[in-house]
């Protein structure tokens, strides 16, 4: 009847796992009661979980990225900790079975539930005011996306309270992450929870390059797209051909493991270095899925904060694109030691190199952006700054593991993890605080307070530091990953000063969590009365209020060159001007996309546990929702002029006493 | 903006450099046998080639961020400014010409520190068999006829002939101090060539995860001249214990820890019966590996996934 | 309700730049079509690398029925020329013609269907299922999700068949078949290859 699901599942025997349920369950039950409290649950519900909207997903995404980031965060202080203390043969405080499933768990939230939501969300944020237009292509399908990343954030999270994680790493190679090895439910949390969000990504990625290139507004040429599109439009290519082959590779590790098929088993002809081939193969499009819309935060920012033009557009451009390409040449990297033989070890490590030329190409012209320009050090270009030093040496570290003769001594050594969080972390989640700093005024109307925001950095990239370059040389002493417990002393000192890093990481994120506080405390002295939040805006969201009206424009502006925002400030042009208004198309709200993904949890769930009924009861579900909603006339609807002109006189009165 | 360092960084590179100069004892850095020395200098080397780069974009990120603040009035400010066809050449040029060096460097080194090929010398190679097993190593002497548990014995100065397999979870079989490391695969053999030209006891290490008893699953090198070698030959023969297939399925059961165990006689082909209860697996891809050896002749040999025809 | 085909939806003129919705969607699920073309390739990798792998087992000449599959292929190929008739029904503005194509072209996908799951019942009560071997594992698989993927497609053609016959050929409607209509060519092209990498190269 529940299949393999019982009382049992739940961890009582874990004292750890269970205070946290507790906390987690108190901080979820004073969330509930405040919002029913203040009664707004109406509002909650009309005006976002049901929403299309672009600007209010967006928020969405990046809220509950936030919220996994403290989980994945957690994972690492556990992690850390069990490490300082583990050395000369004590256990630490985490048995091995618990550990194993942490330092997965980390590994999958950081990557899919933290960094790839803060891409999608700032994504969602910015990219349609970018290009002047209205929405995304298809509204629906991006609220679908949405929900479905809901969904599989929830089943990792319900993973700790029912049953276990996986205890493969967060790339769960087989024949570990196979039916013998790893015979528990916490595999297949793992594929399913990857699964569902992955066709979120997939749809996301569908719905951004079709509006990018169908939806810029007149005059916007491609070569006239601010360089966080570009980047966004190259991201979404990636996610386009890389996703597929992760969907396929989880979809046959699930054959494996629940019809006894033969893809990645030891035994009957499977072939587990299949599995490692494809799942980098995604893997490695992946981390780049991760960085470029970075790149493009900081392209942005240097250029503002610069007061500058931003250097060598086009290279920027191009660079890009190169990379893009060369991503999908280069997944052997990460198994050199596997025995593929030299020429196929020489040519992927060939073309690992080559793609340090365009990044540092990048990096080259965002120095060249600053040079000459008058630089404002507010908290976007302190990210910026810290990145350019902090990504450069991550880079230089990968270059270096890119040569297959050293990498067969630190492959799978703390040097490679150091590498690969001094990119991600001094990369994409530097670049992510600094977009969400930066595009924060744009999407709630005040800014975030400095001086909070300066001081977090501060922590943040010092507390990365501590944290991170003990284990370039714990990687050169011979120390390899995943360790639980060990007895080399000479390690100790160096993971007592990680650890003390991540105390410093976690002031800087106490900051940041006041920072929010305080700034929405004080809204109303910060307020961006404008749009134009930073003063020096130079793309064409800057030309909106701030927060937007619903439908961003009430007229497409029309284009003739890069800068578009900065080129009217130029000509003394108005960004809202008395005009005849017409009625504008809209889509309609709509519960579907959280109906939908709602009864696809359902059937993952149900799938984890083996209690087919249930999976079968929500895969039907999951159709007939569909199913309902495409026989749904009613999606969409007109504002009427009068409507528009009200608003729209709003801003030109606001703009005038400014 | 602030222009002195804040307290905290100075105290981090004070810190940072009393560690360092503490840390000089680095496994990596100190190698005891030739692949691992040629591995070294490839680190070295590549990590200098790309300071080239590395250190003028750090030094240009802090100088412009001083000098072009927007406080400073004194600098030149061209808010138009954004293109330069010299600078375009520089920056793809000079990274361009780096990869190049270095990717000159990485084909040859790659094909050298091929983990396939065997090492260049006139020593006679010794041949062991390992095994991955949860969570021990199982080492064979398929010449010598004895195994050992957890504890590899390695003559000095003699090139060493690894053939690995796995008896369950991918794993890797590595030994920092001798050089780099190769997957241990079920059903399948992969192979390492290394040498120990300095005596000492050396760390080993699986370096994949395999499961619960991953951070137990380490082993003593025990690299001797040719007497110590040969004495540590005959205390395993002295004992009782035989490895066929009886006692070898009682070692395979998962065991956390597993301490160090002499086997004197041995089954012979055990090691290939491991690899072949895989069945079905691809006999008839193989991998191929080029090998060159010290003349400059180019021969293409085979490594397979099975065992090959005796060295 | 009109049951005519209605002039596209386009947005106001006023809106510039706003491509019409209908062509906007076809691309987005062409685009689609292209990210499901790599999860084939991922397949037929898989099926390539794995397909020696025979465990003692049976290998492809051992099991495949050519003449049997032949007939599976004109089937499937034939009910892409009947949706074709059903488009230019459709351009035509003959309800009833559409139906009775779209009809047609069930009929023929369901005994593609049909008969593919009695290929994969003969083979698995013979003991020759897809967790006999590796190569067995991917040709499953492999067809299987072609299956998988025609199945999904006759569930939409016949609520596709539903919304024409209660609202008529309108815009949304037309767009849908369109969709469709990729959608059913695209996995005959997809069978094409499978029909040759597997079924052709395994029996020669």
């Amino acid at each position: 009847m529940f299949g393999k699901l019982s009382l049992e599942a739940i961890p009582t025997d874990e004292p750890i796992i269970m205070w946290t349920l507790a906390v987690v369950m108190l901080i979820a039950l004073a969330g509930i009661g405040a919002v029913t409290y203040y009664r707004k649950w109406t509002y909650l519900w009309t005006e976002w979980f049901t929403s299309v909207d672009h600007k209010r997903i967006g928020v969405m995404y990046i809220v509950v990225a936030l919220v996994m980031l403290l989980r994945g965060f957690s994972d690492a202080i556990m992690m850390r900790t069990q490490q300082a203390m583990a050395s000369d043969g004590s256990a630490g405080y985490l048995p091995p079975e618990h550990y194993d499933q942490i330092f997965t768990a980390h590994g999958v939230i950081m990557i899919f539930f933290m960094a790839m939501p803060l891409v999608v969300g700032l994504m969602n944020i910015v990219v349609p005011l970018q290009i002047g237009a209205r929405d995304v292509a298809f509204p629906f399908l991006n609220a679908l996306s949405f929900w479905l990343f809901v969904a599989g954030a929830m089943l990792v999270n319900v993973s700790l309270a029912i049953g276990e994680f996986a205890r493969t790493g967060w790339v769960a190679y087989p024949p570990l992450s196979g039916l013998s090895y790893s015979p528990g439910v916490g595999v297949d949390y793992y594929i399913w929870s990857l699964q569902i969000s992955g066709v979120g990504t997939l749809l996301t990625g569908v719905n951004f390059f079709v509006t990018i290139l169908k939806m810029r507004t007149p005059g916007m040429t491609l070569f006239r797209m601010p360089v966080f599109t570009w980047t966004v439009l190259c991201t979404s290519v990636l996610i386009l051909a890389s996703f597929p082959i992760l969907t396929a590779t989880l979809f046959m590790l699930s054959l494996d493991r629940y019809l006894d098929m033969h893809f990645f088993t030891n035994e009957l002809g499977g072939n587990p270095m299949m599995y490692v081939n494809l799942i980098w193969a995604w893997g490695h499009p992946e981390v780049y899925i991760l960085i470029l819309p970075a790149f493009g935060v900081f392209s942005e920012v240097a250029s503002t904060f610069s007061r500058k033009r931003l250097f060598g557009y086009h290279s920027l451009v191009w660079a890009t694109i190169v990379i893009t390409i060369l991503s999908f040449i280069v997944w052997v990297h990460h198994f050199f030691t596997m025995g593929s033989g030299a020429n196929v070890n020489a040519f992927f490590g060939i073309m690992t190199m080559i793609i340090a030329v365009p990044t540092g190409v990048k990096i080259f012209t965002w120095l060249f952006t600053m040079y000459r320009g008058r630089v404002r050090f507010e908290t976007p270009m302190l990210w910026t700054v810290g990145f350019i030093v902090t990504f450069s040496i991550g880079g230089m570290t990968g270059v270096l593991l890119a040569v297959p003769g050293a990498d067969f001594l630190l492959h799978n050594s703390l040097f490679l993890i150091a590498h690969f969080h001094n990119v991600i972390i001094g990369g994409a989640v530097f670049g992510y605080l600094c977009g969400l700093t930066y595009w924060f005024p744009k999407a709630f109307g005040f800014k975030l307070h400095d001086g909070l925001g300066r001081a977090a950095f501060w922590c943040w990239i010092t507390g990365f530091y501590f944290a991170f370059m003990p284990s370039y040389f714990l990687g050169f002493m011979g120390m390899t990953r995943r360790l639980n417990h060990f007895d080399v002393p000479e390690w100790r000192p160096w993971l007592e000063v990680e650890l003390l890093g991540v105390g410093i990481i976690l002031c800087g994120v106490v900051c940041q969590i006041l920072q929010f506080f305080f700034s929405i405390r004080r809204r109303h002295q910060n307020r961006d009365v404008t749009g134009d939040s930073w003063g020096d805006g130079r793309t064409l969201e800057w030309s909106t209020a701030s927060p937007p009206p619903f439908y961003n424009f009430a007229q497409q502006p029309v284009v003739d060159g890069i800068d578009a925002y900065w080129g009217m400030k130029e000509r003394g042009q108005k960004t809202a001007v008395e005009a005849d208004f017409q009625s504008i198309h809209m889509p309609r709200n709509t519960s579907m996309g959280l109906v939908i993904s709602l009864f696809s949890l359902v059937m993952c769930f149900a799938l984890v546990w083996h209690i087919w009924w249930l999976a079968i009861v929500g895969l039907v579900a999951t159709i007939a929702g569909v199913i309902w909603r495409s026989a749904d006339d009613d999606i969409d609807y007109y504002v009427p002029a009068e409507e528009v002109a009200r608003i729209e006189n709003q801003r030109i009165k606001a703009l005038a006493e400014a | 903006m602030r222009t002195r360092l804040p307290d905290y960084l100075t105290r981090t590179l004070l810190i940072a450099a009393v560690l360092l100069l503490g840390g000089c004892d680095m496994v990596l850095f100190n190698p005891k046998g030739q692949v691992g020395l040629d591995q070294r200098n490839l680190i070295i080397l590549s990590t200098l080639l790309m300071l080239l780069v590395v250190v003028p974009v750090i030094v240009m990120a802090l100088v412009f961020s001083v000098k072009y603040r927007a406080s400073n009035e004194k600098a030149r400010y061209t808010p138009e400014w954004a293109h330069s066809r010299k600078i375009e050449t520089v920056v793809w040029g000079v990274p361009l010409l780096i990869i190049i060096v270095l990717g000159v460097v990485t084909w040859k080194s790659t094909h050298a520190l091929d983990p396939y090929r065997p090492l260049d010398s006139d020593v006679k190679p010794l041949v062991v068999q390992v095994i991955a097993t949860d969570w021990k190593w199982l080492f064979i002497y398929p010449e010598l006829g004895i195994a050992s548990v957890n504890e590899l014995a390695m003559p000095l100065d003699t090139p060493v002939n690894f053939r690995v397999t796995s008896d369950g979870a991918m794993t890797s079989f590595f030994i920092p101090a001798l050089g780099g490391q190769i997957y241990a695969m079920a059903g399948m053999q992969t192979q390492l060539h290394l040498i120990a030209n300095e005596a000492g006891e050396y760390r080993g290490i699986a370096a994949n995860y395999n499961g619960p008893g991953f951070s137990d699953m380490h082993f003593k090198t025990l690299a001797t001249d040719a007497a110590g070698f040969d004495n540590w030959v005959a205390g395993v023969r002295a004992g009782q214990a035989r490895l066929d297939k009886d006692s070898y399925a009682r070692l395979a059961r998962p065991t956390f820890n597993h301490p160090v165990e002499h086997y004197a006689s041995i089954q012979p082909d055990l090691f290939q019966s491991i690899i072949d209860k895989y069945e079905g697996m691809n006999r008839s891809r193989e991998v191929e590996h080029r090998m060159e050896h010290m003349q400059g002749r180019i021969e293409s040999s085979v490594g397979t996934g099975q065992q090959v025809s005796k060295e | 309700m009109s049951n005519l085909v209605q002039p596209d939806a386009t947005a106001p003129e006023s809106e510039h730049g706003h491509a019409d919705a209908g062509s906007m969607t076809l691309f987005g699920f062409w685009v689609y079509l292209m990210t499901d073309c790599i999860l084939f390739a991922t397949l037929f990798a898989t099926y390539a690398v794995l397909g020696q792998s025979v465990a003692g087992g049976p290998g492809a000449a051992d099991i495949f029925e050519l003449p049997y599959v032949l007939t599976e292929t004109f089937i499937l190929l034939f009910s892409s020329i009947t949706y074709g008739f059903a488009m230019l029904a459709l351009s035509a503005g003959q309800k009833q013609k559409v139906l009775a194509w779209l009809g047609l072209t069930f009929v023929l996908g369901l005994a593609f269907i049909g008969m593919e799951v009695y290929e994969f019942h003969k083979l698995i009560a013979e003991g020759n299922g897809p967790n006999r071997s590796a190569f067995l594992t991917g040709f499953f698989t492999l067809v299987g999700t072609h299956g998988l993927h025609v199945t999904t497609g006759l569930l939409w053609m016949a609520v596709v068949m539903f919304q024409v016959q209660r609202n008529g050929l309108t815009t949304v409607n037309a767009t849908r078949m369109g969709c469709l209509s990729l959608f059913w060519h695209f996995l005959d092209v997809v069978w094409i290859c499978v029909f040759t990498v597997v079924y052709l190269f395994g029996v020669m």
